[in-house]
């Protein structure tokens, strides 16, 4: 009789967890069938799949024929790579600096980064777009100037997290493995690369992936320093979408699932890491 | 021993001077620019020189003449309450239940997590393409289901609630996974001990697992509220410029538009230290409210 109870509850419990379960994946699902439907049937009948009669690639030649989607994702992936790169080798070195090294300024320092980490992007990003101006690699026609005033201040905006979040990792690494490596003569920044770095590998990758994941979504900084359409990242090439083809809805649809599909798939391959590094240091919203 | 390893100073300065000279001139330098620009009288981003306003304090009088301040910051302060209910309350229970079922748990959280990792402003067109009038999922569904009106889900009266439903789905995976993590710290043997004194399950939820999440919890709150307040992506490409009628504004969106649209850049300036003050004062309370305890 008890057992019985049991098993109502239980399939209680994954009644009520399933449905959410639904809200999270069936709008993309939804998104990406009616993606290969024409307009008119998007509004009438966007709960059946698209097949036979329904279905159709007109979006998605559209998308690629009206939109420079690749060039957006050469975009997109070469900053958000630079930001992930730097971030992590930056944040690395002043972390690995901060824990094994004892010097005056320590504890300024590191209250310093923590407090960094409070400043909204609001409250910095006028000056920094004028700071930029007059160093004269924002508002450009230059490409590799114009990714570069992006990429400055993605990295700058990730740096605080990177190194709250590494020195944790670092500080909980045995010394005496760089003690043996000081022993054979290595230098300070030869147990960096070769003993440190190695040993905390999986912490850098999450990281990494985390900075990538911030700066390709991040659409505000975006706003400001991309002005011209061939250097539109992905989500700035979205956001305009909305103003240029407001009311074709398939095209819409199309270029949601061109950008929501990649990020899927990295997540299913990474999802240990990504959620790890967006929850390690839980301090960034 | 240890110590001597890094007796040699000199390689400190190689170590820390790039990282911190990006947060000193990308972060610090700006963010004192920020405030002595919001006394200034700017009218284009890039421009260098510009004279003081007169009086000095001009935009701090704005602030409290501005209807539109108003409504930010009520539609924020119900951002937050939204995001503390919806998102921290929504993950709790989901995290309480997951808790405590045998298998399909790691599912579950790769399923919630997932909508955080997609651009806000991907999701912002997908849920433009849901709420659609004429007619998105949400109406063909409520058709379907034999309701004969269409709703318009952008009119003023429900616009708050269809900009803010998204926000809160996208964030409760973040804050069910801090959860989960929290749960999964508590040992196994409490949970025993009070099955074999005949607790039910809903009283080992209700005194062993709510009491011990206290501080997690509190961390969720403070990470709620200051998440409200930064929001922009998904209020800004499914309502543009506050549509309808600047009523959907953030203190974010807000400022962005005075800054961008508007052209009013040091009134901009101004918003943006107000959203500071904004975000350390309600941190404050949320901290008095939710005191950590020591179990």
């Amino acid at each position: 009789m008890k057992k019985k109870k049991y098993s109502i509850s239980s399939a209680l419990i994954y009644l009520v967890l399933t449905v959410w379960a639904l809200t999270t994946i069936y709008p993309i699902l939804w998104v990406v069938q009616n993606s290969f439907k024409a307009k008119d049937k998007i509004l009438s009948d966007s709960f059946s799949l698209p097949v036979g009669d329904l279905f159709t690639l007109a979006n998605y030649r559209r998308a690629f024929g009206n939109l420079n989607i690749f060039g957006a994702y050469r975009n997109s992936i070469f900053i958000s790579c630079m930001v992930a790169l730097v971030v992590v080798v930056l944040a690395g070195m002043a972390s690995f600096a901060l824990v094994r090294y004892q010097f005056r300024l320590r504890g300024f320092l590191q209250s310093m980064v923590v407090a960094a980490m409070m400043f909204p992007v609001f409250a910095t990003i006028i000056p920094v777009f004028r700071m930029e101006a007059g160093w004269g690699i924002a508002n450009t026609d230059s490409w590799g100037l114009t990714m570069l005033s992006v990429i400055l201040p993605q990295i700058a905006g990730n740096l605080s997290f990177a190194i709250v979040v590494l020195t944790g990792f670092i500080r909980g690494l045995p010394l005496e493995l760089e003690e043996a490596a000081y022993m054979e003569g290595c230098n300070a920044f030869q147990i960096f690369f070769k003993v440190v770095v190695p040993l905390t590998k999986p912490s850098f990758a999450t990281v990494a992936i985390f900075s990538f994941l911030w700066s390709y979504n991040d659409l505000f900084t975006q706003m400001f320093f991309l002005r011209t359409k061939d250097m539109w990242a992905i989500t700035r090439l979205l956001n305009e979408l909305t103003s240029m083809e407001g009311t074709n809805y398939g095209l819409m649809a199309a270029a949601v699932t061109l950008v929501v599909v990649p990020v899927v798939i990295v997540y299913i391959f990474l999802q240990k890491y990504i959620i790890k590094g967006m929850t390690a240091g839980a301090v960034k919203g | 021993m240890g110590a001597n390893i890094y007796k040699n100073k000199k390689p400190l300065t190689v170590f820390l001077l790039p990282a911190f000279l990006f947060i000193i001139v990308y972060l610090y330098y700006p963010f004192f620019m920020n405030v002595i620009n919001s006394f200034r009288k700017i009218k284009t981003l890039g421009q260098m020189q510009a004279q003081w306003n007169d009086p000095w304090y001009t935009n701090y009088v704005e602030l409290f003449h501005d209807p539109v301040v108003g409504i930010s910051l009520r539609n924020t302060l119900i951002m937050m309450v939204v995001t503390i209910i919806g998102q921290v309350g929504i993950a709790l229970i989901l995290a309480l239940l997951v808790d405590n079922i045998k298998t399909g748990a790691k599912f579950f959280r790769t399923v919630y997590f997932f909508p955080i990792v997609i651009s806000a402003t991907a999701l912002g067109l997908l849920f433009n393409l849901i709420f659609l009038y004429d007619k998105g999922m949400l109406n063909q569904f409520l058709e379907s289901m034999g309701k004969t009106s269409l709703t318009d889900w952008k009119s003023e009266g429900i616009a708050l609630f269809t900009m803010m439903l998204p926000v809160m789905w996208q964030y409760v995976g973040f804050y069910f996974v801090i959860l989960i993590t929290g749960l999964n710290n508590i040992s196994e043997e409490l949970y025993e001990s009070a099955a074999i004194d005949g607790a039910t399950r809903f009283q080992r939820v209700k005194y062993i697992s709510i009491p011990l999440l206290h501080n997690v919890i509190c961390t969720c709150v403070v990470l709620a509220v200051t998440g409200a307040l930064k929001v922009f992506d998904l209020p800004w490409t499914m309502f543009p410029n506050g549509m309808p009628l600047k009523t959907t504004f953030l203190t974010g969106t807000y400022m962005y538009y005075q800054t961008m649209i508007a052209k009013d850049v040091d009134y901009g300036s101004t918003l943006a230290i107000m959203l500071v003050v904004l975000g350390v004062v309600t941190s404050r309370i949320v901290n008095r409210i939710f005191k950590e305890k020591d179990y």
